[in-house]
């Protein structure tokens, strides 16, 4: 089954969101939200296209209630985007819109028609690392990997800003961004080598 | 038809909601997309404003800032911290950047959370509000806008346009209390503005009630202690002031905070915020 095929959700593999979504299951987090299997009127759809990473792709007969991150990973095949909270908490689905950093999960796909959508797939050309992605592998700055593409999208967002941001500007800017696993200092590590290596560069 | 509308002007909002009588008004989504995707509400429609000409942008005036309902957070802890501190301050502990770079001013109104950070600002500010339809504009204060938990006074094809923020010189303060220093909801949270030159004190409080509320028997009583060209009050006026905010407050417990836990955080943020505020 590979990224982006449209069926992608469905049958044997679904995970929390594909079932939080579809308009058939209980909300599988308290039974207070979807009321099990209701008419279509219920959950109506919409026809639309996004302009992910430079190129407008389809959206076909979507519940309207879908976040971007649900169709940015279930739909358009750019699952680089993680989902894990779903309520704007952990920064894990951060992508660039009009370019602006903000959270995919809080983001109704259908209202971002008309927007630039940049993910962690569109921050550089195919198989090729960008600087912060590279600072990352270099400093270890991962252990599980699970919240790394949010994080790359928001500091690469800050130095694009804010080239000679503080130590304190920095952690301020991955604030929404939770990281279990490292205890944050490698992260911050790569962030000083990537501002180093663009200062030099400039030089 | 189509079940979502992303207007490009007023009317063609209005138009909008006439089409779709049941749809949701969407700006930010911040609070919208928690609900949806959490299953606690299916929109049959959307009318999404975020691109309305007459909600963006800000105007500074002399006795006012007037502010477009769908400018966000960012761009207020950004570019009003001279005029409107203490919404500024506000400003700064809502959500994550991500939150505030898309969460608007108007939405965090519309909302009406009892936790809501801006809310307890606008209060004490006295702001007020445009809102629009169809049939005209009318002007509400913050103050009876809201009127219980998540609940407006906005009616079926009103929208929120401007926020007025009457601007006043002297010290302001906004204190939250949460489990953490970065994008929390508030375990409490107070706004202290002081008014040198109709020499009055304003404080609005969050989550201590089912709306964000103000402490007047408090703000009386301090205006009528301080010694406004010094700006300065006696040490035991300021401790009672803290004793009469708690007393005007009728927190709850939940799963954030106890009603007990509550009302002494929210007389030590009183507190704290007229010392600050005082020489």
């Amino acid at each position: 089954m590979s990224a982006s095929d449209p069926d992608r959700g469905s049958g044997a593999s679904r995970g929390i969101s594909d079932a939080l979504h579809d308009p058939t299951t209980q909300d599988s987090r308290g039974g207070q939200g979807y009321p099990g299997p209701t008419g279509a009127q219920d959950f109506p759809l919409e026809t639309y296209a996004l302009s992910v990473n430079g190129r407008d792709l389809p959206v076909d007969d979507a519940w309207v209630g879908e976040s971007l991150l649900y169709v940015l990973r279930e739909r358009l095949g750019q699952p680089g985007s993680k989902n894990a909270c779903e309520q704007g908490e952990c920064g894990s689905c951060s992508v660039l819109m009009d370019g602006a950093l903000v959270a995919s999960c809080c983001v109704l796909a259908a209202d971002a028609v008309g927007s630039a959508i940049t993910t962690v797939e569109g921050l550089t050309g195919e198989g090729e690392l960008s600087d912060v992605q590279r600072a990352f592998i270099e400093q270890g700055a991962v252990q599980c990997g699970f919240c790394i593409p949010g994080m790359i999208v928001a500091l690469t967002d800050l130095l694009d800003r804010s080239p000679a941001a503080s130590e304190l500007e920095m952690r301020e800017a991955i604030s929404g961004n939770l990281c279990r696993c490292t205890g944050y200092g490698r992260i911050f590590a790569a962030f000083r080598q990537v501002q180093e290596e663009r200062e030099h560069a400039r030089a | 038809m189509s079940v979502i509308a992303r207007p490009a002007s007023l009317q063609d909002a209005f138009d909008a909601l006439d089409a779709l009588p049941n749809a949701d008004l969407l700006a930010g989504g911040t609070d919208f997309m928690v609900e949806v995707n959490f299953g606690h509400r299916r929109p049959p429609a959307v009318v999404a404003v975020r691109r309305v000409p007459e909600l963006q942008g800000y105007q500074v005036r002399p006795d006012e800032v007037d502010i477009g309902a769908a400018v966000t957070w960012t761009t207020i802890e950004g570019e009003l911290a001279d005029e409107l501190p203490a919404l500024a301050a506000a400003a700064r502990t809502v959500g994550s950047p991500q939150m505030r770079n898309a969460a608007t001013i108007g939405g965090n109104i519309a909302t009406a959370s009892p936790a809501g950070d801006g809310l307890p600002v606008l209060l004490a500010a006295d702001a007020s509000l445009v809102l629009a339809s169809r049939h005209g504009e009318r002007t509400v204060p913050v103050a009876d806008f809201i009127t219980g938990v998540k609940r407006t006074v906005l009616q079926p094809g009103e929208i929120i346009t401007r926020v007025r923020v009457p601007r006043l010189t002297g010290p302001q303060e906004f204190l939250k209390v949460g489990t953490r220093n970065a994008m929390v909801i508030s375990i409490c949270c107070a706004a202290l503005l002081v008014d040198r030159v109709g020499c009055t004190v304003r404080i609005g409080l969050g989550s201590v009630a089912p709306t964000p509320v103000r402490a007047p028997d408090a703000e009386s009583y301090i205006a009528a202690e301080i010694d406004w060209d010094a700006l300065s009050a006696p040490a035991e006026s300021v401790v009672r002031f803290g004793e009469l905010v708690r007393d005007a407050v009728r927190p709850i417990t939940d799963h954030r905070g106890t009603a007990a836990y509550r009302s002494r955080a929210v007389q030590v943020i009183a507190t704290r915020a007229l010392e600050r505020s005082l020489a």
